[in-house]
């Protein structure tokens, strides 16, 4: 059996510049290193040599890719290379004027996050105050005839309101309803403490999306993603690495996921140096986790290896420093014993730490 | 679950959020939507192009028949059930 191996999605990562300073952002937490971004010229030539590889939808992500003056360029060549184009944004900053001339650049469909369906609570985990901005966005993408993604990041402190948050997905009209916990990565991983569940918070939770997906089905769908710390299987991580996506940061990195350059020992290439046809086929760090040769056990002989992939690399480096090891989300994981350690104290009763925001001030070696 | 919800006079359209587009690596069909993707096979994709509004799926069903040798009864149940599929992901307008 030979599967020609071609990627599917381009997540292009414009930027990492973001108005909000969301507690859990997935970008890395040294984003200003890759500061440097590519030029209008560079991301024209990036969507061209992804198409020409197989790649068919289209991410445009960051940080806030608002922030990019180009990103109606970006949009109409994208369009023009017949991609599926979606906008991943937090609405700031945004007008109805620019959004009807991304609509007529040929922009497919808006992904656009809140935080919560309590203006206060929404605008303290985005430490911005953006939620009323937020629906206002919402209405015109329905209004400009967009199909409508609704992401809420959910967590401790919102779980409770899920049947508020279909309520709202209903009333705007959304074709799509992401109801996606918090994954413990990034900047969510230094407010674990805060923001990780219960499993009583969870299951209530998840029974009402459950509820939700039938009484809705064909109108919106809604779809409840758990947080792998609870899944006791792992996720199947970017569809397997290298397998399906392609990340692009800001600066040109060409990566298997939005986090693999936090991944020590792995030399990423840029696409200022190399073609994404050449990264992708040739690449050494995309072959580095790919297929089934590096899986250690309990993987190796497990018979949910094709399913999972062996779960999530950087999970997996940054609980226990190393990259090769089963993702800790396993039950079978050797280490899952910091995932159960994790979850007793969410258990536990106690005062939250205080939040740590995104933002440039937190050095890490 | 429900039961299809498509019937033989309904006229099915494909919604406004879905693309058909050829995928140049393989040389079949794809329908794109929100970020996913279907393959179609090569029935499938008769039918996507079918799904405009004009035709009801009793015409979709005659013109699979005339193109093909099969049992009509094969042929009615491999197109209500893919509708019913793409219905179900919200990727239909019936009038």
């Amino acid at each position: 059996m030979t599967e020609r191996v071609r990627p599917y999605t381009l997540v292009a990562e414009l930027t990492y510049r973001c108005p909000l300073r969301c507690v859990y952002c997935s970008n890395p937490l040294d984003y200003r290193r890759h500061a440097d971004e590519l030029d209008t010229a560079a991301w024209m030539r990036v969507l061209g040599e992804a198409e020409a590889l197989g790649v068919m939808q289209l991410n445009l992500t960051g940080g806030e890719p608002l922030v990019r003056h180009d990103l109606e360029a970006l949009v109409e060549r994208a369009r023009r290379l017949d991609l599926y184009t979606n906008l991943i944004t937090s609405g700031v900053p945004l007008t109805r004027a620019r959004l009807a001339r991304l609509r007529a650049s040929g922009l497919d469909s808006v992904q656009l996050s809140i935080q919560d369906v309590r203006p206060a609570s929404a605008d303290r985990i985005a430490g911005n105050p953006a939620f009323a901005h937020k629906l206002d966005v919402a209405r015109w993408t329905k209004e400009h005839g967009i199909p409508l993604t609704l992401n809420v990041v959910l967590h401790r402190e919102n779980l409770a309101r899920v049947s508020a948050m279909i309520a709202l997905a209903e009333s705007l009209e959304c074709d799509r309803l992401e109801l996606a916990n918090t994954q413990y990565l990034g900047w969510a991983l230094l407010n674990r403490q805060a923001l990780l569940p219960t499993r009583e918070q969870l299951d209530g939770a998840r029974k009402e999306a459950a509820d939700a997906r039938d009484r809705l089905r064909g109108r919106i769908e809604i779809v409840f993603v758990l947080p792998d710390y609870y899944s006791d299987v792992p996720k199947a991580c970017m569809d397997g690495w290298g397998r399906r996506f392609l990340v692009v940061s800001p600066d040109g990195l060409v990566l298997p996921c939005h986090l693999a350059h936090t991944l020590p020992g792995l030399a990423f290439e840029n696409v200022r140096q190399r073609s994404l046809d050449e990264i992708w086929h040739t690449s050494s760090a995309f072959d580095a986790f790919r297929g089934e040769s590096w899986m250690p056990e309990p993987c190796r002989s497990c018979e949910r290896r094709a399913v999972d992939f062996g779960g999530c690399r950087c999970q997996a480096f940054h609980l226990t420093g190393n990259a090769a090891g089963t993702d800790p989300a396993c039950v079978l994981a050797p280490t899952h014993g910091l995932i159960e350690s994790a979850r007793r104290t969410a258990a536990e009763p106690s005062t939250s730490p205080p939040l740590a925001y995104r933002g440039p001030d937190l050095a890490r070696p | 679950m429900s039961r299809s919800v498509i019937s033989f006079e309904s006229r099915p359209r494909l919604a406004a959020k879905a693309r058909v587009r050829l995928d140049r690596q393989t040389g079949r069909y794809v329908l794109l939507y929100p970020e996913r993707g279907l393959e179609l096979n090569s029935t499938a994709a008769e039918i996507v192009k079918l799904c405009t509004g004009e035709y009801s799926v009793d015409d979709i069903i005659a013109r699979l028949i005339a193109t093909r040798v099969g049992v009509r009864a094969d042929v009615e149940r491999d197109v209500v059930d893919f509708l019913d599929r793409l219905g179900a992901r919200g990727l239909l307008d019936t009038t």
